[in-house]
């Protein structure tokens, strides 16, 4: 849900309007605004404004989780030992390594350092993909045990009366690791887009507004695998 | 103890520059690995019920620092920190009157919570049950079992949720 | 720089130099429109659609007055609808006029066109946002009539659990379509706080917006601070009818009062997403027609905001008899009562500003007024409903049809027709015809009040809602508002053919015509595309309606 975008000012209206009395001559200027502080501040409140939404779509799936592990505590304790602790561990690891890189990406691309903003994004990126790897590895172990989400569960106890546990906790398990990996996947997307520009030169210290964005993107991604990773792999 | 004043240096280093800088990411870094380690160490020690609280302690701190540091709302403009305190805000208003509901109602169902249950791995022993949870047999019966599913053959049967006979402690 | 300059009615056609373009002759074109990232042309397209979803939503109210005519059903010795239909129509009501209508209605609407020029800017924050949740507007439309056409659901519109994980139809393409739906509204809301913050114009305080803002101001942070749990909610939905999660199915070990917990955690502010901009537009028609300066600015602006932020902690109130525990259906009921104290606030205040003004009955301010009478009928019925003990004998009964048709139709929409003849001639460049606008409100209030009036009755005696039959003692009443409805619909139409038929003659309408002082009154009408010819600087606060003393 979150392809939906959000408006970055790339400057597609461009300048021809900017002279509307404030000689800003900036490619990326919209004519609605002021200055360029006035746009980029805007664009900053509505990513934050789209990171609420973000948060309280999770945030029901959080809810709806700990709601179910409370009503079935001892299928999903015993569901969560069997989860990998090393791939929930090395995901955590990457991901946090990936958020310095993105926060120094914008930090070069702040501070006028082109060549620097590629090189992190592109490790951001690479992290991004160990994380998607390690993340098959842990799904094709599920999927071989029979672990699959809700009606498809074929593991132990689908055949008990009333032990639905075992079912609901893999549907969650795939439901919010699975939309987490959406968002690395459309995360991948908006980083690549970002590199694309950044080697073509166009950030610079005056103008950084989408490396920032893609940033904050980035980190409420880690932030979201910062809860799931010990509600998850560190329940024994 | 460590991590605390490590980030705490960190911020007071970003404050003479403009803002944040490679040293404070890199300090904050370092600091959301150590926190990482400690909350995988906790989860060995047994803390019953507790090892959740310190796990959502652990990721709350390290998402404030996310926040605060590589997402840079320690220098950002209020309006922005109010609206991202507001999302967690709400969330919790959300979970808050969910659970006094469902805490009230006796949700979780004591059937569930004393049932043996079958280990997921063939073989295993299933996981031991830390949480203290009132014996159905003493505590108010929110759930009533439905009467069918006392049946034996309610294996093929759609089975209703409260119930699960075939394994129950008794 | 503009003054601010109280301009009465005699200020008519050619006062002012009127420019020759202005945003809806600037450009031509099917694309123009399509493709246009104009906040005015983006408000009128949305004006068109959820016109037709009203009109839509409104057919199938008159049917189900229809079908309940009589107790048989038979018109002219024919059944007209089965009751498996029935379920099905006014399921569809409710699912066109929450999502389609009401809800976009004023803010996405009225708002989109009026917002930025109250703010003195030229457009909105995020300009392909904007449009961007227009078309998910029209996705979702297009996704509930799909719908509708294969075979509609007949779950009600609040999709609740087991119900709706049973049943047959396209119960999963509906929701889609509502959680497509509530993406729109969530990046309208989005677009309008950011819009807010950043637009306003110089020397425009927080206390210096006009009151309409405040109110979709607290309407844009509950559609992003409750949308995406509705978002959520349905996904879960969706995949539990599907795939059977385990969460809301009893069957497989769900919770059936959990949906009801997440559904109404959006739906309680949802339903503040409805009144609050029909409030906000009530805060504009009051000060102008009253000609005097609105009575506690201050209170009014903060009691927006408050209802916004109590709308959050009251949700469980449509809970009290679905099994839900004690303990919260008295905290619930507890917390309820919060919300009459901003109502109260607002009314009093409003009230308080038409007391000894210059008061002119043009059609926005009768439909102002009517607003007034109603939605103080409807606020007055959510304590009875709110307090624990009455709801037990009232839930599910018409007692709570009529009163949320009070609140909704009565008060949202009433404020809405008001706001559209209100700012019809800045829209358009039109006058309406003004005594057809007079007479079209008072058969509207007047059928409105037949129609629901009436339903309070059959409530307390214990009609209940959603059925299909009814004893034979109940016949009289539901007649009696079945002919409301006929009066009601036959309004509406009248407004919409007076309003239609002012299109066709030229441009006539005053920039400011009802001598508001605003600034959305200081542009030409219509406006031009950039809104205004000079950046405005405000310098006075709204409603001032002290004479300017020139230098």
């Amino acid at each position: 849900m979150s392809t939906t975008p959000i408006d970055l000012p790339h400057g597609a209206q461009g300048a021809h309007d900017a002279g509307h009395g404030h000689g800003d001559v900036d490619p990326h200027f919209q004519h609605h605004f002021t200055t360029m502080e006035q746009q980029n501040d805007t664009a900053k409140i509505g990513m934050w404004l789209f990171l609420v939404t973000e948060i309280l779509l999770f945030g029901g799936l959080f809810v709806g989780f700990g709601l179910m592990q409370g009503r079935y505590p001892r299928e999903f304790v015993e569901a969560h030992t069997h989860l990998v602790r090393w791939q929930g561990s090395l995901n955590t690891i990457v991901l946090l390594f990936s958020s310095f890189t993105m926060v120094m990406a914008v930090d070069s691309a702040k501070k006028n350092k082109p060549s620097k903003t590629v090189w992190y994004l592109v490790i951001t990126i690479i992290c991004a993909f160990v994380f998607l790897f390690v993340k098959y590895l842990e799904y094709s172990h599920k999927f071989e045990e029979g672990w699959y989400p809700a009606k498809w569960y074929r593991g132990v106890g689908d055949a008990i009366p009333g032990s639905h546990g075992y079912a609901t906790f893999f549907a969650f398990y795939f439901m919010m690791t699975g939309l987490h990996g959406i968002h690395i996947v459309v995360g991948i997307g908006l980083l690549s887009w970002i590199l694309m520009r950044a080697r073509r030169g166009e950030f610079s210290s005056a103008y950084y507004t989408p490396v920032d964005l893609v940033g904050l993107y980035w980190h409420i991604v880690d932030m979201i695998w910062i809860y799931l990773f010990p509600l998850y792999y560190l329940i024994q | 103890m460590t991590t605390h004043t490590e980030t705490h240096s960190a911020g007071g280093h970003a404050g003479k520059h403009e803002h944040g800088g490679p040293t404070t990411y890199a300090l904050t870094l370092v600091a959301l690995l150590i926190l990482t380690g400690i909350t995988i160490g906790a989860s060995y020690i047994d803390l019953g019920s507790g090892n959740v609280v310190v796990a959502l302690a652990i990721a709350t701190i390290k998402a404030t620092l996310v926040a605060l540091f590589f997402m840079h709302l320690l220098w950002d403009k209020p309006v922005n920190r109010i609206i991202a305190v507001a999302g967690f805000l709400f969330l919790g208003i959300f979970l808050m009157f969910d659970l006094i509901d469902l805490d009230a109602r006796n949700y979780y169902l004591p059937q569930n919570v004393h049932r043996t249950v079958v280990p997921l791995v063939p073989g295993t022993a299933p996981a031991p049950l830390t949480e203290i949870l009132p014996n159905p047999d003493e505590g108010p019966t929110g759930a009533t079992p439905v009467p069918g599913a006392e049946a034996p053959a309610a294996s093929t049967a759609p089975a209703p949720a409260a119930a699960a006979p075939a394994s129950e402690k008794k | 720089m503009i003054e601010y300059q109280v301009q009465t009615m005699a200020a008519k056609v050619g006062d002012l130099p009127r420019p020759k373009k202005n945003y809806l002759n600037e450009t031509k074109g099917f694309w123009s429109w399509a493709g246009t990232l104009d906040h005015k042309r983006i408000g009128v397209m949305y004006l068109v659609g959820t016109m037709f979803a009203f009109l839509l939503g409104g057919c199938f109210a008159l049917l189900i007055r229809l079908t309940l005519l009589t107790p048989t059903h038979k018109l002219f010795g024919k059944v007209l609808i089965d009751a498996e239909t029935y379920n099905r129509v006014f399921t569809m009501h409710g699912i066109i006029m929450v999502f389609l209508f009401i809800i976009p209605s004023v803010p996405a609407a009225l708002g989109n066109f009026v917002m930025p020029l109250m703010l003195g800017a030229k457009d909105v924050a995020f300009p392909r946002l904007n449009l961007a949740s227009f078309y998910l507007w029209v996705t979702g439309a297009l996704m509930a009539i799909t719908a509708m056409v294969l075979g509609a659901v007949d779950t009600g519109w609040t999709f609740y659990t087991p119900y709706s994980t049973t049943t047959d139809g396209p119960v999963t393409l509906m929701t889609g379509a509502a959680f497509v739906l509530g993406f729109s509204s969530i990046f309208t809301g989005l677009n309008f706080i950011a819009t807010v913050h950043k637009l306003r114009a110089p020397g425009m305080g927080w206390f210096d917006m006009p009151l309409f803002v405040w109110g979709i101001y607290s309407t844009a942070l509950i559609q992003i601070l409750a949308t995406p749990v509705l978002g959520i909610t349905l996904v879960l939905l969706m995949l539990e009818r599907n795939f059977g999660i385990g969460i809301f199915d009893p069957r497989i070990g769900g919770d059936p009062v959990l949906f009801q917990h997440f559904f109404w955690f959006y739906s309680h502010p949802a339903v503040y997403i409805m009144i609050l901009p029909g409030m906000a537009i009530i805060s504009e028609l009051i000060p102008t027609f009253s000609h005097k300066t609105i009575f506690g600015y201050r209170a009014i602006a903060y009691s927006s905001v408050s209802l916004a932020l109590v709308s959050f902690i009251v949700w469980g109130h449509h809970m009290f008899v679905a099994g839900q525990s004690q303990l919260a259906t008295v905290v619930f009921s507890a917390l309820t009562f919060l919300v009459a104290i901003p109502s109260g606030v607002k009314v009093f205040n409003w009230l308080g500003t038409m007391y000894k003004g210059n008061i002119s009955l043009d059609t926005p301010m009768l439909y102002a007024i009517a607003f007034l009478i109603l939605f103080t009928i409807g606020g007055l019925t959510g304590i009875f409903l709110g307090t624990l003990s009455t709801d037990v004998h009232l839930t599910d009964t018409y007692f709570v049809v009529a009163h949320f048709h009070f609140v909704m139709m009565g008060g949202t929409v009433t404020a809405f027709l008001g706001g559209l003849h209100y700012w019809w001639p800045k829209m358009t460049g039109r006058m309406y015809a003004e005594k057809w606008g007079r007479v079209a409100c008072v058969m509207y209030t007047i059928g409105f009040n037949m129609t629901f009036l009436t339903q309070f009755f059959l409530g307390a005696k214990g009609m209940p809602r959603r059925y299909y039959n009814y004893l034979d003692q109940f016949q009289p009443l539901h007649a009696f508002s079945t002919v409301g409805s006929w009066v009601l619909g036959s309004s509406l139409f009248l407004t919409a053919a007076y309003l239609l038929a002012s299109l066709r003659k030229p441009a006539d309408a005053p920039d400011n015509p009802w001598g508001g002082t605003t600034l959305e009154w200081h542009c030409s009408s219509p406006p031009i595309t950039h809104n205004f010819e000079e950046q405005p600087v405000v310098e006075r606060e709204p409603y001032d309606y002290r004479p300017v003393k020139h230098a």
